[in-house]
């Protein structure tokens, strides 16, 4: 069963009078559970697209099925809930808030929730989330304090503190020297095979990519390689 | 997200810099607690007014005789003698709106104790009613006279303290004598200070006895009875005596005289008019209606005809006070707006750091938008931010005020006062404000799309 299915999305842009097509009938689909990386240089479309994926943008035409749901035509507020419920982040540059603990940056996304947890369960629940992630004893540190491995690793916890089924990383070891990023990255791997969340990756560097089981290749608004899994097809 | 919640988020974005939050907040902070210094300052100095107005007597109405006038001469006020005490029981007694009344004779001559004599301000004869009417509360020392004394037109009094001073210089006055146009009173009672008026004049240069004492041992009439035209006018009134009219209604214990004994023997008339009486009315409020219970009585009792004018004339204070409780409203109301003004630049203060802040945390605002904030809450958490920061604001501002109305007290010696009002209004202004100026930030964070927020250097 897919969770992403993306049918004929097109994304237009309006400068004054000029439109500008950036993506250009894009269909896809993404397994549950598969680790995937999205790959493109820059102005290809790939940011477009990871945010019409990310929900938060809306395509101009075409389809967009997340989780058994159309979402390509939900309005702004239907799609922050949706995001809250089944998208976690990974940024390049971690976005964590500043002189704010860890296990309140982690907890931050719980109070967004359609249903809000009282806030001892939402510290609970950081907490639990930040020791699975290693960070047991870096609880009340600030990110400040933190080393960048640390930060992805508190970004990755906020990412994942809601239990998305899709788990979003831009870049995420733009920022981080290759050892971190090589345990960032095992630490993706190791979410994937073991809680069987669907991660996708957007990365230009082929090193990163290598750690998904597919590359999809995106070049001048049109997917040029990887689209579909082996052995499936546009239906 | 529950209020709490969205209020510690706050609390905990703006701990994040709490210098700024609190140079932020001072504009507020001035702001409450000028307006709460004024605000005490003006509810203390009308206080203090209200006080000294009681001391003239609180919700007084004066009633006095009208103008009498012949053949289109008028002879001034008080020139009529229909006024008589048996208004003022009536008056008592038939106006649901009157709490007390006392009629008053007025005389203005010398007291002489030894070889001493002062003049008082005040020489009034009236019941003992009077004392209530005019609210002198106890007495300094001694008792006050009775209605029995004024019945009996018994040469007693009461004095006040500059009376006191100026003649017994710190004997007790209890029990002596002192001498009015030479007729000996015996000082039953001290009356305690009162203080100047709003006027200016010493309400403790007074001297009170019973009406009938002063009407008929010492004045001998009324003060208009000087006036011939107004006396003649109901010299031959038999109805206008004390004997027939005053303790009111009793069998003469002489026999009737026959015309010709009246001829041969004139009896001085004595006239049982007042100069005036006083009401208090139940409340302020109840002035009016207890001016009309009284205007509608004494039209019947004087039997004047409808459209015919009034044969007396009603005072009230309020007037007076209303002008100089004006000028003290006047007053703080400026320094209230000068006040409210101060407030307004906090506002204005906090609005544009709230703009910086919004600037500053616009990738915050992104990612609290990835991650699934909607506008709304964006919104509400800003404007919660500014509205604790005026709240946190005023609160201080509601201490600083304080102090400083404290201050000013210590200091300058004005009268002050707590103002719950006041607190109240500061706590919903500096909410208000907060709401106002923190609105526009609030809301430009809340339109700020998460793709460019999330990008945003």
């Amino acid at each position: 069963m897919d969770l992403i299915v993306l049918r004929d999305i097109c994304k237009t842009y309006q400068m004054g009078d000029i439109s500008v097509p950036v993506l250009k009938g894009v269909s896809l689909a993404v397994a549950r559970g598969e680790l995937v990386s999205l790959m493109g240089s820059s102005g290809s479309g790939k940011s477009t697209l990871m945010n019409i994926l990310g929900c938060l943008d809306r395509p101009t035409s075409g389809e967009y099925w997340l989780d058994g749901r159309e979402v390509s035509k939900l309005s702004q507020d239907e799609r922050a809930l949706l995001r809250n419920a089944k998208i976690g982040f990974v940024f390049q540059s971690f976005n964590l808030l500043p002189r704010t603990s860890a296990l309140e940056n982690v907890a931050m996304p719980l109070s967004y929730r359609a249903k809000p947890l009282s806030e001892r369960e939402a510290r609970e629940r950081a907490a639990a989330m930040l020791t699975r992630m290693g960070l047991a004893d870096r609880l009340h540190h600030e990110p400040s304090k933190l080393s960048g491995g640390q930060q992805q690793r508190v970004a990755i916890a906020r990412a994942l503190i809601n239990e998305p089924p899709l788990l979003f990383a831009d870049e995420p070891t733009g920022n981080l020297d290759s050892r971190t990023s090589t345990e960032v990255l095992q630490m993706f791997q190791q979410l994937n095979e073991e809680e069987g969340i669907t991660i996708i990756m957007v990365t230009h560097d082929p090193n990163v990519a290598r750690y998904a089981r597919r590359t999809i290749h995106i070049q001048d608004g049109q997917i040029v390689d990887g689209a579909f899994a082996a052995g499936t097809g546009v239906s | 997200m529950p209020l709490h919640a969205i209020a510690k988020t706050a609390i905990k974005a703006l701990r994040r810099n709490p210098m700024r939050a609190m140079l932020t907040t001072l504009g507020i902070v001035i702001g409450v607690g000028a307006v709460i210094v004024m605000m005490e300052i003006g509810t203390g100095s009308s206080e203090a007014l209200q006080k000294s107005i009681a001391t003239m007597g609180a919700n007084v109405i004066v009633v006095r005789p009208g103008t009498a006038s012949s053949g289109g001469i008028s002879f001034g006020a008080g020139t009529t003698t229909t006024l008589v005490p048996e208004d003022c029981d009536a008056i008592l007694q038939e106006c649901p709106a009157v709490l007390n009344a006392a009629p008053m004779v007025r005389a203005r001559t010398q007291v002489v104790y030894g070889s001493r004599n002062w003049v008082p301000t005040y020489m009034y004869g009236t019941t003992p009613a009077y004392l209530d009417v005019q609210n002198w509360g106890t007495l300094a020392a001694g008792e006050p006279f009775t209605d029995r004394d004024v019945r009996n037109a018994n040469k007693v009094c009461l004095l006040g303290q500059t009376l006191v001073r100026e003649l017994f210089e710190g004997e007790s006055p209890v029990g002596r004598e002192v001498r009015v146009k030479n007729v000996a009173f015996r000082v039953v009672g001290v009356l305690k200070a009162k203080g100047a008026n709003m006027m200016g004049i010493d309400q403790d240069d007074i001297l009170i006895a019973p009406w009938t004492t002063l009407k008929f041992r010492v004045t001998g009439s009324t003060l208009s009875s000087t006036n011939q035209s107004a006396a003649s006018s109901s010299t031959s009134s038999t109805v206008n005596t004390l004997s027939n009219l005053y303790p009111g209604g009793e069998e003469s214990l002489y026999p009737e005289r026959s015309e010709v004994q009246q001829l041969d023997h004139p009896m001085p008339v004595r006239f049982t008019n007042v100069d005036q009486i006083m009401v208090a009315a139940r409340s302020a409020n109840e002035i009016p209606a207890a001016i009309d219970q009284i205007t509608a009585l004494l039209r019947e009792r004087h039997r004047i005809r409808d459209g015919e004018p009034d044969d007396f004339i009603i005072r009230n204070m309020s007037e007076l006070i209303k002008t100089l409780s004006s000028t003290t409203t006047m007053m703080t109301n400026l320094l209230l707006t000068v006040a409210m003004i101060s407030l307004l630049v906090g506002g204005v203060g906090i609005m544009n750091i709230m703009l910086v802040s919004v600037t500053e945390r616009t990738r915050e605002i992104g990612l609290r938008m990835a991650v699934g904030a909607r506008a709304r809450d964006i919104l509400r958490q800003f404007l919660v931010e500014a509205v604790v920061l005026c709240l946190v604001g005023g609160a201080l501002g509601i201490l600083l005020g304080h102090g400083g109305a404290q201050l000013v007290r210590l200091m300058m010696h004005w009268p002050v006062a707590t103002s719950p009002i006041a607190i109240v209004a500061a706590v919903l202004v500096s909410a208000t404000v907060g709401i106002v100026f923190g609105f526009y930030p609030a809301w430009q964070a809340s339109k700020l799309d998460p793709i460019e927020a999330l990008r945003y250097e």
